[in-house]
């Protein structure tokens, strides 16, 4: 990391138009989880006993985690396979994660039918050892906080600066602590994605014979792990694109020419993962069985064939909005794959249906735009973003 | 041991003293009434008793009832299921429990030895004896289509049972005309009760009937000297107060809408119900659907795949056509099923809407701003130079 590219507060207006009309849509999902919380589940939700899992563990914490992958997928690509070009990607993708796993948590907690209970988690002697819902819970916990104290240089390098002594002394002793540590951390953030996305598959390996056959296979942790590393890449793809366009920022092509380059493996090896298991298990011809588990699986895996076709050759991948949409429709293809494990594939009866409710629904958007706010709220107090070279000369 | 051959006598006698005078011992006799028991479970009067030794008591006691059985316009079908009744036998029951004094099919004489036995027994046991007649009597032209030694049947009938106890008319000829008299009936064929409206009849309707019916009939009357209540048609209620369809076996298809539609289809194959190849079932009254003939389950018409003709209906069988659907009096099938299972969890429209909404916003903006990062890598490419 040379002096230029440090990363440096954004600065500007803080609460600004866009930043105001996410945070009514987040205030509007934060009534609606008081409301949640006095008429309960049943009242609020459309979930029923057939479906106890909807939008909120399927968008919230099992797609939401995986667009949150950006932090673990780029840490994978700069730490384990030491390509440090990628470093200042880092830092921004850390603070997407760290949201995305806050809303995930958040959400598990306004999903759970018994939140009064919910403080047991941590404590050991309240765990059932089997349950795979433990481990992804404990993971996702931990995880978040693993992922603010990875961000914690971000605001102990802000504190360093600030008018107040406090914060200052806060700073001077803390930076240098959770620098020593950070080795530590990365450590556990790469472990902890690594077990809690894989379980996010096994969770529905649970089910049994209520998963769809097309869906039904013990290689669902395996995909769930290739496709959250492959839906990171693209979160951060689609990060820059985004912030290039809305915050003015330098659309780091190169860089994330290479991430797109990442992503091309990932999706091979889910394919065909995907593909040869169908075979083995003798399930192809359920791809053309023309219903609607066959429509949708047919349109998941064309999300995925696109998006490798988009990203195919380099040329392709550098012009940045055909590598924008390759990230979108990658986004997209893993997401489905997500929403289609969870709810389309899982069938608990001939007599169950479910579609979120409006509440639902108003809930988990505003919690994402909660989630907008906050990002763009950060980046421009703390040093967050990598400090493009003209700025720094300035 | 036993001979069934034992000379009959000319005197009315117990079937205690029948048995004791022809060598059979009491247990032959008390099994025989265990088999009773077992076998005709349907209101005869000796098994209201709950043990063989109480219908052994009661048995022992009947006088033998002399029967004489005439036969008109008949095919014998009543005379062959009569046959093959195994608990009791029918030796036993020709031999031992009631005396068969005259029957066309089974006596070993013909001819004037036949008659002579025939005008004997008259004599011998006049207004004692029970009656029983099997096809339909021809009237027409005098009835001169059916004769007996010279006689027009209608002559030997009035005869015979006029002097008779009882009358039984066995089968649906004997009951009402039967398969004669359906249209155009040449011979003017009826049931015995339309020409002897005066006299005590049973009808035993059938094609032919259950003959366990008749046995109990006929065992009642020798016990006690009474007869089993009838309907209005003239039938032992015992018998007939069932309706085929409430109790067959095959409702359960016809209450979830499963019907045969043509002999041989996968329906008729699976056993559904036939009522839509013109099964009379939910207009016929008799026991056949819960007490199949001889002694052999599904042994009766629905049980063999074969729609009910209605034969235990005087305004049924040879009356309505064959694939004739009957009206159904009482429960029908409905148009629509209740699902098994209730519909759980509801989808509202709106929600649908926001989500479609929400979907489409996300993904059309981001497809618009890929478009614009498009032309701004351009523009971008081009004004680099001037930038550096």
């Amino acid at each position: 990391m040379n002096a230029e590219s440090r990363p440096q507060p954004l600065g500007g207006a803080v609460f600004t138009r866009p930043v105001l009309v996410l945070a009514v849509f987040a205030g509007i999902a934060g009534l609606l989880i008081v409301w949640r919380f006095i008429v309960g589940l049943g009242a609020s939700t459309a979930l029923n006993d057939g479906y106890p899992w909807g939008l909120w563990i399927a968008f919230d914490v099992v797609t939401g985690t995986a667009l949150s992958c950006g932090g673990y997928s780029v840490a994978l690509l700069v730490y384990i396979l030491n390509r440090g070009k990628y470093h200042p990607l880092i830092r921004p993708a850390l603070v997407t994660s760290a949201f995305g796993y806050t809303i995930a948590g958040l959400s598990v907690v306004v999903d759970i039918g018994r939140p009064w209970i919910a403080y047991k988690l941590p404590f050991f002697w309240h765990w059932n050892l089997n349950s795979v819902l433990l481990e992804v819970s404990l993971c996702i916990m931990t995880y978040t906080v693993v992922l603010w104290l990875e961000l914690s240089p971000a605001f102990l390098e802000w504190a360093r600066t600030s008018t107040y002594s406090l914060f200052r002394r806060v700073g001077d002793t803390g930076l240098p602590v959770a620098n020593k540590s950070l080795l530590w951390l990365i450590a556990l953030g790469m472990l902890l994605p690594t077990m809690h996305q894989s379980s996010l598959g096994s969770l529905l390996l649970l089910s049994g014979p209520r998963l769809h056959p097309l869906w039904n296979t013990t290689l669902l942790p395996l995909l769930f792990l290739i496709s959250c590393i492959a839906m990171g890449f693209g979160a951060v793809v689609m990060e820059g694109g985004l912030s290039s366009k809305f915050l003015g920022r330098k659309f780091e092509t190169d860089m994330l020419a290479g991430l797109g380059f990442a992503m091309l493996p990932l999706i091979g090896v889910y394919l065909g993962l995907r593909l040869i298991d169908l075979g083995i298990r003798g399930q192809l011809g359920a791809l053309f069985a023309f219903d609607h588990y066959s429509v949708m699986s047919v349109i998941e895996l064309a999300l995925f064939v696109a998006a490798g076709v988009l990203l195919a050759t380099d040329r392709r991948r550098h012009n940045a909005g055909n590598l924008f949409r390759a990230a979108m429709l990658l986004v997209l293809a893993g997401a489905l794959y997500r929403f289609d494990v969870f709810l389309v594939a899982f069938q608990p009866g001939p007599n169950w249906s479910y579609f979120p409710s409006v509440t639902e629904i108003l809930i988990t958007s505003g919690l994402v735009a909660g989630e907008l706010a906050g990002y763009i709220v950060l980046i421009k107090l703390f040093p967050i973003m990598a400090g493009e070279p003209q700025a720094a000369a300035a | 041991m036993r001979d069934p051959l034992a000379g009959s006598s000319r005197v009315l006698e117990t079937i205690d003293e029948r048995l004791k005078r022809c060598g059979i011992s009491r247990r032959t006799f008390l099994r025989f009434c265990s088999s009773l028991m077992i076998a005709a479970p349907f209101g005869l009067a000796i098994t209201n008793m709950k043990t063989p030794e109480a219908v052994a008591q009661v048995l022992g006691k009947v006088i033998r009832p002399p029967v004489i059985w005439l036969e008109f316009q008949d095919c014998t079908g009543c005379t062959e299921t009569l046959l093959r009744t195994s608990h009791p036998g029918v030796d036993d029951l020709i031999l031992n429990i009631i005396s068969l004094e005259y029957h066309e099919t089974l006596m070993a004489g013909a001819g004037t030895q036949a008659e002579a036995a025939l005008a004997q027994a008259m004599h011998d046991y006049a207004g004692k004896y029970v009656c029983v007649v099997e096809g339909s009597i021809p009237t027409r032209d005098k009835g001169v289509y059916m004769k007996l030694a010279g006689r027009p049947a209608t002559e030997v009938l009035a005869d015979v049972a006029g002097k008779a106890a009882a009358v039984i008319a066995i089968g649906s000829c004997a009951s009402w005309g039967g398969i004669p008299s359906a249209d155009p009936n040449p011979t003017g064929a009826v049931g015995v009760a339309d020409l002897l409206p005066q006299k005590t009849i049973v009808n035993i309707p059938g094609c032919p009937p259950n003959p366990y019916t008749l046995l109990g009939v006929v065992l009642q009357f020798a016990e006690s000297g009474t007869l089993p209540e009838l309907d209005a048609e003239r039938r032992p209620k015992f018998a007939f107060d069932r309706n085929i369809h409430d109790q067959c076996p095959r409702r359960a298809h016809f209450d979830a809408g499963r019907f045969v539609k043509q002999y041989g289809d996968q329906g008729h194959r699976e056993g559904w119900c036939l009522y839509k190849m013109g099964c009379k079932g939910p207009d016929t009254h008799a026991g056949c659907s819960t007490r199949h003939f001889n002694e052999i389950p599904d042994v009766w018409p629905i049980g063999i795949g074969a729609p009910c003709v209605g034969c235990t209906e005087k305004s049924i069988a040879f009356r309505v056509p064959m694939f004739q659907t009957v009206k159904i009096h009482e429960v029908t099938p409905p148009d629509t099923y209740a699902p098994i299972y209730a519909p759980q969890g509801s989808i509202s429209p709106v929600a649908t809407g926001v989500a479609g909404l929400i979907g489409g916003a996300l993904i059309g903006a981001g497809l618009m701003a890929s478009r614009k990062l498009g032309s701004a890598d351009d523009t971008e490419s081009e004004s680099k130079p001037k930038k550096e």
